[in-house]
């Protein structure tokens, strides 16, 4: 397409297969020159049918599965799947195992957020951070191997409560761990933060303003950065969060970033990741003793009805809507995902913007292909 | 829960129905007619201001020749959260398109219309979301039928009964 | 300032030491040049080799790993390695890509980059031609590079390819300029273009280094090695060949031993960047306590001379990499800013400064010595308080530790509840900057 001047408009494919798009994602991107006139997302590389095979298998069966939607926040899904047939079954979970699952959910929070703020500081072309954060993701991958056996994709929650206890020594780790985070966050902080080449790059960058966000259904820490302040632990809290306290970072205030603007989904992923640390210690003083699986029915048959039941996962609000017809399948699941809702903005923000902005812009908002796709 | 009953009663009367002795959420059902009516109302009275739409999806239920299709609300302003439907018809699966209302609406809408084959009117782009454009089918159909193979890639391996 | 072993001179040695018909002492001399080209052109390969295991050994230990171990005694023969892989790979060219450009664009690079390698002074005699346009030489043959970027970015039929090219041509085109100013700037001290005068006007001692001759040197330098670093495509300045935006920028298409024209090219840049800062700032090879004409008088001196420039070049070689592996890199808009709006209006009030203090204050004086003495109690304030900040940094938090032990040493984790959200000093207050 050619306009009046005779400039013509290039159509790069930032294809599957890019360094830097987060998943299997598909970016058509019509630029003149390097400003771009809009960046049409197409997804579905990642689509495996997990909805269709939910309906194929046992609402235990299923719980692997719910992991591999978002395998960065495996936890998350697994909780809110078991949230919702427990609230199905009408079955109580024991407290020590929604402690438990509390846990689990900060630890799995903390270690996707360093894998997000590593890509986007990866994706700006500082490598480093990216390595100082997955070291301490490794620990957090060593205490999850010791909790249930796996590192990604964890299998933890049950209907019902979660399916192992705290090993000997767990809490203890953890508790070390959180206590040595504070001075990871500083080190973080003191490296990259406050850099003013990345500062330069994301500040005022594809900037989504609060009413778009709403419309747009975007969640989580998008939506908490674009100045709307709401966070599902806090406003409709589950499991065990009623009696933990903690603060939800809201973006733009304090005079750091643009409300809405990457910056700003930097500083309230960063600020996010100590709030996590700060719940996971009040969570290890709060751990009563007990049993980690309530009393469940042999067969797990929910009655004939539907839930809606949704977590505040790393990326945002990870629901899930159950259909049930009371046979021992489900009848529907359908997953709500914050990437989805992150991607389908992306083509509202890019116009005006570059391509290097393009990058920053999908970094900072945390989109992930198999959650969008499942 | 109340007051979105009377909210909405007052705007749509006997058409919407009520749905509240199942387990799990209560839910409301509109006529595909009022569909697009319902859902402005429930954004704009004052009352509802259901300003997130938090999930939109299809339910294929042959055994009543219909294809639901969902929305999830919720009211950041009021706090409340409130399920609506409405069901179309499995033949001929049209329903209005809830882009005016919530612009979160175009990707889920593209999804249904990929997966269900609910086709929206006044959709600005409705074409396949997660599948190949020349897919052929509605894979959440429950009576839907694996084609034996894509593009020449066959769907089945060689020796594996099929479930 | 001319020593006696120039090629010309060997050349005129060795026709007369067996006293060559005319036709032979063409050869002879043909034959002279071709071997210092050799002998330039492998150590260049060996200098720019070694940097990329350099490179890997700073990239891991910065970043908190091993770098490569397993070829040779920590890894130091990995880029022999390498280099054997990359010329057994296969050559392909893209079909659709422009052939004769393609296969042309390696080579301008890597002659652009070796070329200027002739005139660097490794010590007062290993020179390959000290020629009395040294410094414009070096300025005017590295920008070769770009035309082989450029060139590769079209004939790529890609097209990131063709951006990152097209960044990579603006980029350096404009950063010539600051750089330019500043060895212009050295150039107007020292009186003339050749390398070799540059370094004997200044001494060993680093208060007669130019680099502290005045603060405005000092801020010169920086300005040269941003700009160098630009020129150089690394990072902060390496959009054109960003990895995780643009694939591989302009050498996408490339692979096997064409790649490794653009990569070592890349390398001995950093070098050959290095190498001229150390010769116009540094003192270059001047050894601390001997008069620039007394070099030629033993063996051991004009060794130490080229360890020191040896050791000064790397030193600038490490600064480079190290800020590879730190820094986040600048978008194109922000790239082409910092250098029409800050390092040349910058360069060239340096530039100024320097003039007038060259007019004003005569050298050698008393003030003149203060102004060096005072300077270079500043770089190394600087020196010494980045240090700090840097063992700080690395102490604070050390490497994983074994969460086992850490229980062993009997630490107790501390319960506090009340982590406030901090404020880190608010960057542009007020909030929106103006967009585009």
């Amino acid at each position: 397409m050619t306009d009046a001047v005779g400039r013509e408009e290039i159509v790069l494919n930032m294809g599957p297969h890019h360094p830097s798009t987060h998943g299997v994602l598909r970016f058509v991107v019509y630029t003149d020159g390097e400003i771009m006139r809009k960046a049409v997302p197409e997804v579905g590389y990642l689509h495996r049918g997990i909805e269709k095979l939910a309906e194929q298998t046992t609402y235990t069966s299923f719980i692997p599965y719910a992991d591999r939607i978002n395998y960065l926040e495996a936890v998350f899904a697994s909780q809110a799947w078991a949230m919702a047939v427990e609230r199905l079954l009408g079955v109580e979970v024991p407290k020590r195992a929604e402690v438990l699952r509390v846990i689990a959910a900060e630890l799995n929070r903390i270690a996707n957020h360093c894998i997000a703020l590593g890509c986007v500081a990866m994706d700006l072309g500082a490598y480093t951070p990216f390595i100082y954060l997955l070291r301490e993701r490794e620990t957090i991958n060593d205490l999850f191997e010791e909790l249930c056996g796996a590192r990604l994709t964890f299998n933890y929650a049950r209907v019902g409560g979660v399916s192992h206890d705290a090993p000997d020594g767990w809490l203890d780790k953890v508790g070390a761990f959180v206590a040595r985070f504070d001075k990871v966050m500083a080190e973080l902080h003191a490296l990259i933060s406050e850099n003013e080449i990345l500062v330069n790059r994301m500040l005022g960058v594809g900037v989504t303003c609060a009413a778009d966000a709403v419309a747009y259904g975007l969640v989580g820490p998008n939506l908490r950065a674009a100045g709307v302040d709401w966070d599902l632990r806090r406003d409709l809290p589950y499991s065990a969060y009623p009696g933990l306290d903690f603060a939800v970072p809201v973006g733009g205030r304090d005079g750091r970033g643009v409300a809405g603007d990457c910056y700003a989904r930097w500083v309230v992923r960063e600020e996010e990741m100590r709030q996590s640390a700060r719940l996971i210690r009040q969570a290890l003083a709060a751990l009563p003793d007990g049993p980690v699986m309530g009393e469940l029915p042999k067969k797990i048959k929910p009655p004939k009805g539907e839930v809606y039941a949704a977590v505040e996962g790393a990326r945002g609000e990870l629901g899930v809507y159950l259909v049930s017809d009371g046979s021992n399948t489900p009848y529907r699941a359908k997953w709500r995902s914050s990437s989805f809702s992150a991607m389908s903005m992306i083509e509202l923000i890019s116009p005006g913007l570059m391509i290097a902005d393009l990058v920053a812009v999908i970094a900072t908002l945390d989109t992930i292909a198999p959650e969008v796709d499942r | 829960m109340k007051e979105i009953r009377d909210a909405l009663a007052e705007r749509l009367g006997t058409e919407i129905e009520w749905h509240e002795d199942l387990a799990g959420d209560p839910f409301a059902v509109v006529p595909p007619g009022k569909w697009l009516e319902a859902c402005r109302a429930a954004r704009d009275d004052e009352r509802l201001s259901f300003d997130f739409l938090r999930n939109q999806t299809g339910t294929d239920v042959p055994a009543d020749e219909v294809i639901e299709v969902v929305v999830h609300l919720f009211s950041y302003k009021h706090r409340h959260a409130f399920v609506m439907k409405t069901r179309v018809s499995r033949t001929d699966p049209v329903a209005d398109s809830l882009v005016p209302v919530w612009p979160a609406a175009n990707w889920y809408e593209r999804e249904i219309y990929d997966l269900l084959g609910v086709r929206f009117t006044g959709h600005p782009d409705l074409r396949r979301l997660l599948l190949p454009e020349d897919w052929v089918g509605h894979p959440l159909r429950k009576d839907y039928a694996r084609p034996e193979s894509y593009q020449g890639i066959p769907t089945t391996r060689p020796g594996k009964e099929d479930r | 300032m001319r020593p006696d072993n120039d090629i010309r001179a060997l050349v005129g040695y060795i026709v007369e030491t067996w006293e060559l018909s005319p036709f032979w002492a063409d050869v002879a001399a043909a034959v002279v040049i071709l071997a210092v080209a050799a002998v330039v052109f492998l150590a260049v390969m060996t200098f720019a080799g070694v940097l990329t295991w350099a490179e890997r050994r700073v990239a891991g230990r910065t970043q908190s790993r091993v770098g490569p171990n397993r070829v040779g005694p920590i890894g130091f023969l990995q880029w022999v390695v390498d280099g054997v892989k990359l010329v057994l790979k296969e050559d392909f060219v893209p079909d659709a890509a422009d052939g004769p450009l393609f296969r042309l664009a390696p080579y301008l690079v890597i002659l652009g980059v070796f070329s200027a390698m002739a005139t660097v002074p490794f010590s007062q005699v290993l020179i390959a031609a000290d020629l009395d346009v040294g410094a414009l030489f070096i300025m005017a043959i590295t920008s070769l590079v770009v035309v082989g970027v450029l060139m590769s970015g079209w004939a790529s039929n890609n097209k990131w390819a063709l951006l990152g090219g097209v960044r990579s041509a603006a980029q350096i085109v404009s950063y010539e300029v600051p750089a330019a100013l500043s060895v212009m700037t050295i150039v107007l001290l020292a009186g003339s273009l050749s390398m070799q005068t540059i370094i004997g006007q200044q001494g060993g001692w680093p208060w007669e280094w130019y680099i502290f001759h005045s603060p405005f040197t000092f801020v010169l330098f920086f300005v040269f090695l941003a700009s160098s670093i630009a020129e150089g495509n690394r990072i902060p300045f390496d959009l054109p060949e960003a990895e995780s935006e643009l694939v591989a920028g302009y050498n996408t298409e490339y692979s096997g031993m064409r790649w490794a024209g653009f990569f070592l090219g890349e390398f001995a840049n950093v070098y050959v960047m290095s190498a001229i800062a150390t010769t116009l700032f540094f003192g270059g090879w001047q050894v601390p306590g001997v008069a620039a004409e007394e070099h030629g008088d033993s063996l051991l001196i004009q060794g130490l001379g080229l360890v020191i420039f040896l050791g000064k070049a790397w030193v600038g070689c490490f600064v480079v990499l190290w800020a590879r592996w730190t820094l986040p890199r600048l978008r194109v808009d922000q790239l082409m800013g910092v250098c029409y709006r800050y390092f040349i209006p910058i360069a060239f009030a340096c530039m100024l400064g320097v003039a007038l203090y060259a007019l004003v204050v005569p050298a050698g004086s008393l003030p003149d010595v203060a102004v060096h003495l005072v300077t270079m109690a500043m770089g190394a304030a600087a020196v010494v308080v980045l240090f700090r900040r840097v063992g700080h940094h690395a102490r604070s938090v050390g490497d994983r530790i074994s969460l086992a032990e850490v229980l062993q040493r009997g630490q107790r984790f501390e319960f506090d509840p009340s982590v406030q959200l901090r404020r880190y000093g608010a960057h542009r207050r007020g909030g929106a900057r103006e967009s585009r």
